[in-house]
């Protein structure tokens, strides 16, 4: 039987990493589970013009190497490794990977949330064929080209700026008429001369999976059902997220749309395991808030370790 | 932490001038990592294909390919995202994965080329 762990934080984006950070300097020897998207969203961004303390900004994956490293110096162990399940009613709480099992007293989720797609047939298809979740990994492929973006909040306004830089002509597909982007993205956008809008319209199809590449979109106007298809190249899914909790249902309490519901900080419904950034917020969704309820996190952890009921004291 | 720059044993280097030499005319399958300086998850992903390079050595090949650094073979393949996972056999392509995956998942997929 392994070793029974104080705490074991699955994710390693902000809100994980600074739960490892702040456990590890309580002396709890954390280990973080790190995941397929380890890093988390940050490794999917390029300036960050919020984080509190660089003026200048700092590069996400920049920031998030120095998260990491920072938790590491004070001793948390991070493990390359992806969760497959997870026990969180039995004592001790049971984590499995693929190749290992864990037992630990208490389980801090920073699992965080994933890119939604729009659910066409053809959108998986075409993934890594012009189809992109990711503009900063994929848009350097898209040089002089015509592409769009999905979406009408802040990341697809970030996004459409961003991919300007390579393409020839952006446009902006958002299925409502008004934009839930904040106002400085959205003059960013609209200042923006190569950025076109395609306002109360839906992306029906993608084309051409036949060929295994992007040559058009057919898009509908919602208002008057016209149906356009228009010729490009790359299409970028910016339509929000969706969270990572499909290890937790029927064992945690979720809300309707899948997020931990956490009370009296990050407590979850079950005594011991506790929830931190995207996994459990989808009103505020900022790196600064993922880390500060890491924070939360662990020291709502390290409490629960010092007042550990005597019937789940585990050796 | 390791960098897609510090390669591991048992990776290759592909490039557009090698790649017909190594990949297509291989006689064992290659699994082709394409990735960039400047692609966080290409980053994260590198640490799992260097441990698929060491676990499967003498069985699959395993190399990474710069697609900044070598356009041709990226467009030869149609490559829009990166990171982007072909694998070959005899010269073409018989799997393909974008994205991030699982070093499970993509066990799957070799263990299958493989044959049991």
């Amino acid at each position: 039987m392994p070793d029974t762990r104080n705490v074991i934080i699955i994710g390693s984006g902000p809100a994980g990493l600074t739960a490892a950070l702040y456990s590890a300097r309580a002396n709890l020897q954390p280990l973080v589970i790190e995941g397929v998207e380890a890093g988390g969203q940050l490794m999917l961004t390029t300036m960050v013009e919020n984080w509190p303390g660089h003026r200048d900004g700092i590069m996400g994956p920049d920031l998030m190497t120095e998260m990491r490293a920072q938790a590491q110096k004070f001793g948390a162990e991070i493990i390359n490794g992806n969760v497959t399940n997870v026990d969180a009613g039995s004592s001790p709480i049971v984590v499995k990977t693929s190749d290992a099992e864990y037992h630990t007293k208490s389980l801090i989720i920073a699992t965080g949330a994933s890119a939604k797609l729009l659910g066409l047939p053809s959108e998986r298809k075409l993934m890594g064929h012009g189809v992109s979740t990711c503009a900063t990994c994929d848009g350097y492929f898209f040089r002089g080209h015509e592409i769009a973006v999905v979406g009408g909040g802040d990341t697809a306004m970030e996004e459409a700026v961003f991919l300007t830089k390579f393409a020839s002509k952006v446009t902006i597909v958002h299925r409502r008429e008004t934009l839930r982007a904040s106002k400085i993205m959205q003059d960013k956008a609209r200042a923006n001369a190569k950025i076109a809008w395609l306002l109360d319209s839906e992306i029906e199809e993608i084309k051409d999976t036949g060929k295994g590449e992007v040559t058009s979109m057919r898009v509908r106007n919602n208002k008057t059902g016209a149906k356009t298809d228009v010729p490009l190249t790359g299409v970028f899914v910016a339509i929000g997220h969706t969270p990572n909790t499909a290890l937790f249902r029927g064992q945690l309490e979720l809300d309707a749309n899948g997020y931990i519901i956490t009370h009296d900080g990050s407590k979850t419904n079950v005594a011991g395991v506790f929830a931190c950034g995207d996994v459990q917020d989808h009103v505020y969704r900022q790196a600064i808030t993922a880390a500060g309820s890491g924070c939360m996190a662990a020291l709502d952890a390290e409490r629960y370790l010092e007042h550990i009921p005597e019937h789940l004291q585990t050796v | 932490m390791a960098t897609e720059n510090a390669q591991a044993l048992n990776v290759q280097t592909f490039t557009d001038n090698n790649f017909d030499e190594t990949v297509l005319k291989s006689g064992a399958p290659v699994l082709v990592d394409f990735w960039a300086e400047w692609c966080g998850p290409c980053k994260r992903l590198g640490p799992t294909v260097d441990a698929l390079a060491n676990e499967y050595a003498g069985k699959i090949t395993v190399g990474k390919l710069n697609v900044d650094e070598n356009p041709t073979v990226s467009f030869k393949y149609n490559v829009r995202g990166i990171p982007t996972l072909l694998l070959f056999k005899g010269g073409q392509i018989v799997e393909s994965v974008v994205g991030l995956a699982s070093k499970e998942d993509l066990k799957a997929l070799f263990d299958k080329h493989l044959g049991a």
